[in-house]
């Protein structure tokens, strides 16, 4: 691993870089007793207000809370438009493909995507091809990781275009910061995150049913055990639309009703915060108790719109990633803003042998994995994980992709009462309904244990307010 | 509003009142256990005093089963702490909590934390912290915490149908709550006749008001001794009193009246038969039909009124 990497805050030899200056003076110009007191607050402030997840593995109802550290990751103004230029134009390529891989399939045809790559693909849905969605729309809501390695340059680690989450922390995140330290925002000039809901709310309202002025759109949500169940709740309450479970829906001629104290109301738009497999028990997984019986049909003769559209896994798991720089030259014809990460398919034999040669320098990460689970970080991993990777990668290599063990940049973060660098990354969420939109910003994740890479919060990882600076 | 919120808020308003009748339930308890009751009652072990909790609620059978010995301890342990117990305070404060945040988003942020911080408090409690900081402390606290989420409510939620909800949750809860405390008084308490009008008597009495906050309020009424006729009129028929039945029931009323449309004529009707029955009620004619056959019509009336607001707005059957 590098000895050094890039500092968020601090610039090698040239002192505090200039978007940072004015947080700086403010932090070292205040009493350390007054900021330990207001990291103890915030803590209080997260438990009350209940803002928790649950962690899986752990007894159920098991509540955390994620750590909040109170050092902002600051992003200057001129590398956000480029971040934000490079995010529409990803996002936009992206539910292209989407559109292509369910009708044409141009992109395969023109030799760009393997043809086994989709149709062999587990998230393929091979019953929407020819469905035609609202506005050809797909990914309503994407959340594209991105990380800062090197020199400062940015990458794209992965497109998460199922059902991303994590924006709730975005917005409470800041709303803490605001009330904990308002004299940095009259300082400073923050844009502002908290038309979020309004934002996502006028998107899936666009997308309603054909002609519906005025769709009645609910959030469905697996339920209070689900680990991301505050920001399900958190965002039906922020929109002002009903938090629905399964069971509170029903499908009868082909449309969507709830059950309501004045009896079933129909539902025009339903934001799903539930896979694919589980949305409909006669479609899907049959087991699924979460679903709704008769959803897909329904669907499927347009009578409902789900945001995400079924099927976006084709184009969000590890393997396809490597080819969405492609598909920005293919359907945009532009060249793409953001780079990927340089990433090894072992299904190469070529790549394989390379990978297993430098396991111990390599992330290694399941091509239909989340969430941290079930990777390897090389340079982190004791001997017996490295053979048991691999194992798993000759016996099936398919199910793996490869990336060399990125610098990723560091912002000062609070461990115990020093300040000391930890890694992080960003993840901004952006919107397409009638046109691709985003909030300045983002959920930055650090990674709270010294030199660790994993800044998912289910591995102990924290978060921090994110300031884009309009000035 | 989707009914399967509107079951929450209204389980989550009962179990509130619940934890919260409980505790005064208890905190009658532990007061009437003070008297030298034993000696006079040699061999009525049911109507000791630590087994009244169990006998209004009609849980002994299962306290039973978990405690062969009526202690104190015990019936703390199984009313105040064990979460296994569906009637317990613990068991009832994570239900509403529970219920809560099944619906954060159809509540105020502020009853959401108010109920949270009940949750996260009452994890401090243990039987031994009950038990040596005197059980009168921890009833308070439960009490403050009830009264706290009622203000919260009342101070920042929109007055929409989840508003209504909660209030028919709270009013149920009560109604069935007095009419048990009534009750227990009446049937198990009476020793014996030369007893009554006696020390005990008006101590048991007074304990019973105090219970449901009404002490205060008979000697401003009535300005004279307790007996069981006023207690009556005062918990039964007074509209003006805040935990009575009367009052209860014509909050009742007036709710279903501004939720009833074409398909929920039924809840409001019966609503309106109970309330009718209680404001032009009289205690002569409790007396005469008993008070405890009065009681106990009662009880199953307003568990008839419970089941049609179920059937008719909180779940469903598909139509």
């Amino acid at each position: 691993m590098p000895a050094t990497f890039y500092n968020e805050m601090h610039a090698a030899d040239a002192g505090v870089r200039a978007h940072y200056r004015q947080f700086d003076h403010w932090l070292s110009t205040t009493a350390p007793d007054r900021v330990a007191q207001k990291r103890s607050e915030a803590d209080l402030l997260f438990r009350r207000a209940g803002i928790t997840f649950a962690v899986y593995g752990e007894a159920a109802g098991t509540e955390r809370l994620i750590p909040f550290d109170i050092i902002p990751r600051i992003i200057p103004q001129h590398e956000w438009r480029m971040l934000e230029r490079g995010l529409k134009q990803r996002v936009h390529a992206l539910n292209l493909f989407l559109h292509d891989v369910y009708h044409e399939q141009k992109i395969v045809k023109a030799g760009i995507v393997p043809a086994e790559k989709v149709l062999g693909n587990a998230q393929f849905r091979e019953s929407m091809r020819g469905v035609d969605v609202p506005g050809g729309i797909y990914a309503h809501i994407a959340g594209v990781d991105i990380v800062r390695a090197g020199e400062g340059e940015y990458y794209v680690l992965e497109d998460n275009l199922r059902v991303p989450s994590g924006v709730s922390y975005m917005l409470e995140n800041r709303k803490m910061m605001m009330r904990l330290f308002p004299e940095l925002f009259a300082r400073e000039m923050v844009a502002p995150v908290d038309h979020y809901p309004d934002m996502l709310l006028e998107n899936l309202r666009a997308v309603g049913p054909a002609g519906l002025p005025n769709p009645t759109v609910v959030l469905l949500t697996p339920g209070v055990y689900n680990s991301a169940y505050f920001e399900h709740s958190f965002l039906a309450q922020q929109m002002g639309i009903e938090l629905v479970q399964g069971r509170d829906l029903f499908v009868k001629n082909r449309v969507v009703f709830m059950h309501t104290t004045r009896g079933p109301q129909r539902v025009d738009v339903i934001y799903r915060r539930i896979d694919d497999d589980f949305l409909d028990p006669q479609a899907f997984r049959a087991d699924s108790m979460l679903g709704v019986p008769g959803l897909f049909e329904a669907y499927l003769a347009g009578n409902v719109t789900l945001a995400n559209a079924i099927g976006t896994g084709v184009a969000d798991d590890k393997s396809m990633y490597i080819h969405v720089p492609d598909m920005i030259r293919f359907y945009l014809a532009e060249e793409p803003v953001l780079s990927n990460v340089p990433t090894w398919q072992p299904s190469r034999p070529e790549d394989l042998s390379y990978v297993l040669a430098h396991l111990a320098d390599v992330v290694v990460k399941e091509v239909h994995g989340a969430g941290g689970y079930g990777m390897l970080v090389g340079p982190a991993a004791t001997q017996a994980e490295l053979e048991d990777f691999r194992a798993r990668l000759i016996a099936d290599p398919g199910r793996y992709i490869a990336q060399p063990t990125l610098a990723l940049s560091t912002c000062p973060t609070f461990a115990g009462t020093d300040i000391a660098p930890r890694h992080i990354d960003l993840r901004p969420f952006v919107l397409s309904g009638r046109d691709i939109n985003l909030v300045p910003g983002g959920l930055s994740r650090v990674a709270l244990r010294e030199g660790s890479l994993v800044v998912n919060s289910s591995q102990g990882g924290g978060t921090k307010d994110t300031w884009v600076l309009e000035a | 509003m989707l009914s399967r919120t509107a079951n929450e808020l209204y389980w989550m308003a009962r179990h509130i009142e619940r934890a919260e009748n409980t505790a005064r339930m208890l905190d009658i308890t532990s007061q009437l256990a003070l008297l030298p009751y034993r000696q006079m009652e040699p061999g009525q072990s049911w109507a000791a005093p630590w087994a009244i909790p169990l006998i209004t609620t009609g849980i002994a059978t299962d306290f039973y089963a978990r405690h062969p010995v009526l202690s104190p301890e015990n019936v703390l342990d199984f009313l105040v702490c064990d979460a296994s117990n569906p009637s317990s305070i613990a068991a009832c404060i994570n239900a509403a909590r529970e219920s809560g945040r099944a619906v954060r988003g159809s509540i105020s942020q502020e009853m959401y934390e108010d109920l949270n911080l009940t949750w996260l408090e009452l994890q401090h409690y243990t039987l031994e912290r009950v038990l040596s900081q005197g059980p009168s402390d921890f009833f308070d606290w439960v009490k403050r915490r009830s009264h706290l989420f009622r203000g919260a409510t009342f101070g920042t939620m929109l007055r929409d149908e989840g508003y209504s909800f909660i209030r028919m949750g709270t009013f149920l809860e009560r109604a069935d709550n007095t009419a048990r405390i009534v009750d227990v008084k009446y049937y198990t308490l009476l020793p014996s006749l030369d007893d009554v009008g006696g020390a005990v008597d008006y101590y048991q009495w007074s304990a019973l008001l105090r219970s449901v906050s009404a002490f205060e309020a008979y000697r401003k009424i009535y300005r004279d001794t307790i007996t069981p006729v006023r207690v009556a009129e005062l918990l039964i028929l007074r509209e003006d009193m805040p935990r009575s039945l009367h009052a209860c029931m014509g909050e009742m009323y007036e709710i279903l009246k501004g939720l009833s449309d074409a398909g929920t004529r039924e809840p409001e009707r019966l609503a309106g038969e109970i309330h009718a029955q209680l404001h032009y009620g009289r205690t002569e004619q409790i007396f005469a039909t008993g008070l405890h056959e009065y009681l106990m019509a009662f009880l199953d009336k307003t568990s008839q009124l419970a089941q049609e607001i179920t059937d008719h707005f909180l779940v469903p059957v598909q139509r």
